[in-house]
């Protein structure tokens, strides 16, 4: 049974494409024929983050009106065997992007994929309604910050409310507390709200940190996932994520406190 | 002023620290959004209590304002409350 999974958290820049592209790459890494859906219709993203910007020569808008197939639109990506990429259209608005369509879109793909990500744009109107219409479970990515938090509440209420999971009565949608830029010593600090408040606040099951870190950017910058970096927590702790969401268990949850630094580790010059 | 404010405060170590107040901040706004949320105040409500009023009438004599619906949420469920208030003369016939 294939799974379709939103990136969603209401608000805006607090890493929905950065972890898009990131989960996508590593489900497919571990085997799984994924496909990752860029549903911000206007401001398409995931192609840059995903290094594959000039590739991009149909996207699902003209899979929607029936001009292209599937598969002429879905670009294969350089990392990873098991991962395509649909985008979003750069041109049209986004009510192109229709409850109908999008349903027929990923009816067909779960035919030959196992994972659907769906990258949400931010916001909570009807592009990022139709991203998690259809969800199966959802990532919510929220900031250690008062307004992120807010925002991620708001659209878990709307994921309790009004997903197709909700209005068919099925069971609702799994979901999912993604911790993004975090900073372990402005929360030692009393500087920055710690994932115990996030979760006690948003009283959703936890699947990860990402801690704060300069090679998020590098990686942008590059087109290439933040999972793929060399020895970077970034890639470590997003490794842990997709573990985490195919059940391996035992990982324990990195990058919440402030390391230590011992002897041996200073002495090499370790960070 | 306020600087030194600050410091005796950071002195005393009783200056709050901004993520607590950032947390107590946002249970109290979501408090408050959730229970707006799960039930949007019904459109229903103005009509019903105009019907009741009208039935009401029929038997007591009332004004408008002292018939009152209200729904409430106390935890998992909805509370619809009524509220008439009698007329003076009313609760002394009895």
């Amino acid at each position: 049974m294939s799974k379709v999974i939103v990136v969603t958290s209401g608000k805006g820049g607090v890493g929905k494409t950065t972890t898009s592209a990131s989960f996508s790459s590593g489900l497919a890494l571990r085997g799984n024929k994924t496909v990752v859906i860029d549903f911000d219709v206007g401001l398409r993203n995931l192609d840059l983050i995903m290094g594959c910007e000039r590739r991009v020569v149909y996207d699902i808008i003209n899979v929607i009106n029936g001009e292209v197939s599937l598969k002429q639109a879905l670009i294969k990506d350089k990392n990873c065997d098991n991962l395509y990429i649909l985008p979003a259209s750069q041109t049209r608005d986004k009510d192109a992007l229709n409850l109908e369509g999008v349903e027929r879109i990923l009816n067909e793909l779960k035919e030959s994929f196992d994972y659907i990500v769906c990258d949400s744009p931010a916001g909570i109107e009807s592009g990022a309604f139709t991203a998690m219409y259809f969800a199966d479970e959802a990532l919510v990515v929220t900031n250690p910050e008062v307004s992120s938090v807010r925002d991620s509440d708001r659209i878990l209420g709307i994921l309790a409310a009004k997903s197709k999971r909700a209005v068919d009565g099925l069971d609702p949608v799994k979901e999912h507390l993604l911790v993004t830029r975090y900073d372990p010593k402005r929360v030692e600090a009393g500087e920055m709200l710690s994932v115990t408040d996030i979760q006690e606040i948003l009283r959703i099951p936890l699947i990860g940190v990402i801690p704060e870190s300069e090679s998020v950017l590098q990686a942008s910058n590059a087109g290439t996932p933040a999972i793929h970096l060399d020895k970077s927590d970034v890639a470590d702790a997003y490794r842990d994520v997709v573990g985490r969401f195919m059940g391996d268990e035992g990982l324990p949850m990195r990058f919440v406190s402030v390391e230590k630094k011992g002897f041996f580790k200073r002495l090499l010059g370790g960070r | 002023m306020s600087m030194i404010a600050g410091l005796i405060g950071y002195l005393r170590g009783n200056e709050k620290k901004t993520a607590v107040v950032a947390k107590e901040r946002l249970q109290i706004i979501l408090a408050h959004e959730r229970a707006g949320r799960g039930a949007p105040t019904p459109d229903y409500l103005p009509a019903l209590q105009e019907e009741l009023m009208v039935v009401i009438a029929k038997y007591i004599h009332i004004d408008r304002e002292s018939i009152n619906v209200q729904l409430e949420k106390h935890g998992d469920y909805d509370v619809l409350e009524l509220n008439i208030t009698l007329p003076d003369k009313m609760r002394n016939n009895r």
